[in-house]
């Protein structure tokens, strides 16, 4: 009896999955490798299998799934307000950014607007989640790639914004704070201080990642002219937030087309694009980003306008029927919920259009021909929270 | 009104779509200053994907997935234990079945999203599927991005699309019987255990003067 290739590979697969080693293979046409289901910066569980001649990669194809949640199917037995306790857990890293496009589908639905302080401090939070995500995207950027040192000085950092974001909402990664009309509640006393302070820190830290590895020499050998993305082709992916930029795209959806119930349009900031579509100026746009975010906050800290933080909604939340798409810029790049409501109290169908979706979509494109380390710095340049991708 | 000059904008948008796909294009909608949503026929939604990107300047995709419009088969005990208390639990009579904007005639629909970075503006297409043939033309030669997306709408909807260069299952393990997405689908969670989420129905502290004691 003859063993097939196609059954050699199930059989490996089998065992690295049980295993929870990377594994090989040697077939006839070349070698199968088999990376995961474990992601070295915990992003959560994607497993890769690349197909190899040599060092090359011929094909290489991610299987997610593992952490498919099927959020989808329990939004339509959720009520409106108890969404963004489930969406919140979407992209872990940047959770209140989760929870605003939902609650904006819903206020445009219903035809609420919150009220200016509260577009205000919300956009504060959406960009501490971007601050703290991003922080620790640039940590993980260095632990992937051999650099340990910044990875702790990234996990030192970002509490300071977790700090800020837990004196707030009273979570540290799951707020659940955002609401139907505006926020749960007000700042806290002396908290615009300290945010101002911690924005200072994070600024600190983005040069030290600067130094650290952005304008390490053997980062830049392992990215610059590594997994280049054209723009047409990233564009035809939908990739979106950094990836896209760092194509040369000039598309930020907090500049471009914000959606109503965010204050961006009172802040002064600058998008930044890089022109060469490799791994090294994806990861450079995201270090520029943080910057600016703090820069952002920084502005919106001292215009908070006086008043209330709440406008006036139903104690029941009953959403008139209409469908509403709704996505803003969020720390991995777009995303956004299509809500479709049949005037009830629970959504009838919410499709969650997910940054990391979309951006590990490419994966096969851009990683054919590559050399296997390069399928490392291409993928933790692409930046991909797992529970984003499965939702 | 600041909604005047976009609303000419998805007017001209839809004006241009309709030149193009002549008798293809079947409804559209607009939501003035907010969005624009066209209906389209089976037949014409490849062409669609490629006057978009090609023509029109609608480059980016954003999604692609579907609607099941069926009104959930399944009584009460689906429904979100706040509606248990707003409603009792007597049976809902049974709703008709109303599709959204731009109208359709079947149960299942297809769906995307393009946008256009030029004109700052997106779009919803909607194509129907219908229940006794559910396979629409694949986008993914158009816009790569939609092979993974055609992948899950697949193995959630049961829906089929010819010319997509590997349909096989994204999330769901290979021997998974039934399109979870599907609202005849049970949620079997809620079949064998009554939600927690019961015990935090408690009213909200500030706001329960009127409606607490009623």
């Amino acid at each position: 009896m003859t063993v097939t290739d196609s059954q050699k590979l199930a059989y490996v697969a089998a065992q690295a999955a049980d295993a929870r080693v990377n594994l090989e293979f040697e077939t006839d046409d070349g070698m199968t490798l088999n990376m995961g289901p474990q992601h070295p910066a915990t992003h959560g569980t994607l497993r890769i299998i690349a197909k190899l001649d040599g060092e090359q990669v011929v094909s290489c194809e991610p299987l997610p799934g593992y952490m498919h949640r099927g959020y989808e199917k329990l939004c339509e037995v959720r009520t409106y307000p108890q969404v963004t306790a489930l969406v919140n857990r979407i992209d872990w890293l940047g959770s209140f950014a989760n929870e605003v496009p939902f609650i904006l589908a819903a206020e445009e639905l219903m035809g609420i607007e919150a009220p200016p302080r509260a577009q205000h401090i919300r956009t504060i939070l959406f960009e501490l989640s971007r601050v703290a995500n991003i922080s620790l995207f640039l940590g993980d950027l260095g632990i992937q790639l051999g650099g340990l040192t910044i990875g702790f000085y990234a996990f030192r950092d970002r509490e300071h914004v977790l700090n800020q974001i837990e004196a707030v909402t009273g979570g540290r990664f799951h707020p659940n704070f955002d609401r139907i009309g505006g926020l749960k509640d007000d700042l806290p006393k002396g908290w615009i201080a300290e945010t101002h302070t911690a924005m200072q820190k994070l600024r600190d830290f983005c040069n030290q990642a600067e130094d650290l590895l952005i304008g390490n020499e053997i980062f830049q050998a392992r990215t610059r002219g590594v997994g280049i993305i054209p723009p047409e082709v990233a564009l035809s992916y939908g990739l979106s937030g950094p990836n896209l930029r760092g194509s040369g795209v000039e598309w930020d959806l907090r500049k471009h087309a914000c959606p109503k119930g965010l204050a961006y349009d009172k802040v002064d900031w600058k998008v930044w694009t890089h022109p060469d579509g490799d791994s090294f100026s994806r990861c450079w746009i995201r270090l520029q980003e943080t910057r600016e975010a703090t820069k952002i906050v920084d502005q919106l800290l001292d215009t908070i306008p006086a008043g209330p933080v709440m406008a006036k909604v139903p104690r029941i939340i009953k959403v008139p029927e209409g469908e509403a798409y709704v996505e803003t810029e969020n720390p991995l790049g777009a995303m956004g919920y299509y809500v479709v409501s049949k005037g009830d109290l629970v959504p009838f169908r919410v499709k969650i259009r997910s940054a990391s979706f979309n951006n590990v979509s490419i994966v096969p494109w851009v990683t054919r021909g590559v050399l296997v380390p390069d399928v490392i710095s291409i993928l933790a340049s692409l930046y991909f929270i797992l529970g984003d991708i499965d939702r | 009104m600041e909604e005047t000059p976009t609303d000419d904008l998805r007017e001209e948008v839809l004006a241009a779509f309709a030149a193009e796909l002549g008798d293809g294009l079947l409804e559209s909608y607009i939501r003035p200053g907010n969005d624009l949503w066209i209906r389209v026929t089976r037949d014409a939604w490849p062409e669609l994907a490629s006057v978009a990107q090609r023509k029109l300047g609608f480059t980016f995709f954003d999604f692609l997935s579907a609607i099941d419009w069926l009104p959930s088969p399944f009584a009460r005990d689906m429904d979100s234990q706040e509606d248990l208390a707003v409603h009792g639990r007597d049976e809902k009579a049974p709703t008709p079945m109303t599709q959204g904007y731009a109208g359709g005639d079947t149960r299942l629909q297809v769906f995307a999203r393009l946008l256009s970075m030029s004109r700052q503006m997106g779009i919803t297409c909607k194509v129907d599927v219908p229940d006794d043939d559910p396979s629409v033309p694949t986008w993914s030669s158009t816009f790569a991005g939609a092979n993974w997306h055609e992948r899950e709408t697949c193995e959630m909807y049961g829906i089929d699309f010819p010319g997509h260069p590997n349909l096989i299952k994204l999330y769901l393990p290979g021997a998974f019987e039934g399109h979870p997405l599907r609202k005849d689908f049970p949620l079997l969670a809620r079949r064998v255990k009554p939600w927690p989420g019961i015990v935090d129905v408690e009213p909200m502290p500030g706001n329960d003067d009127a409606e607490a004691d009623a």
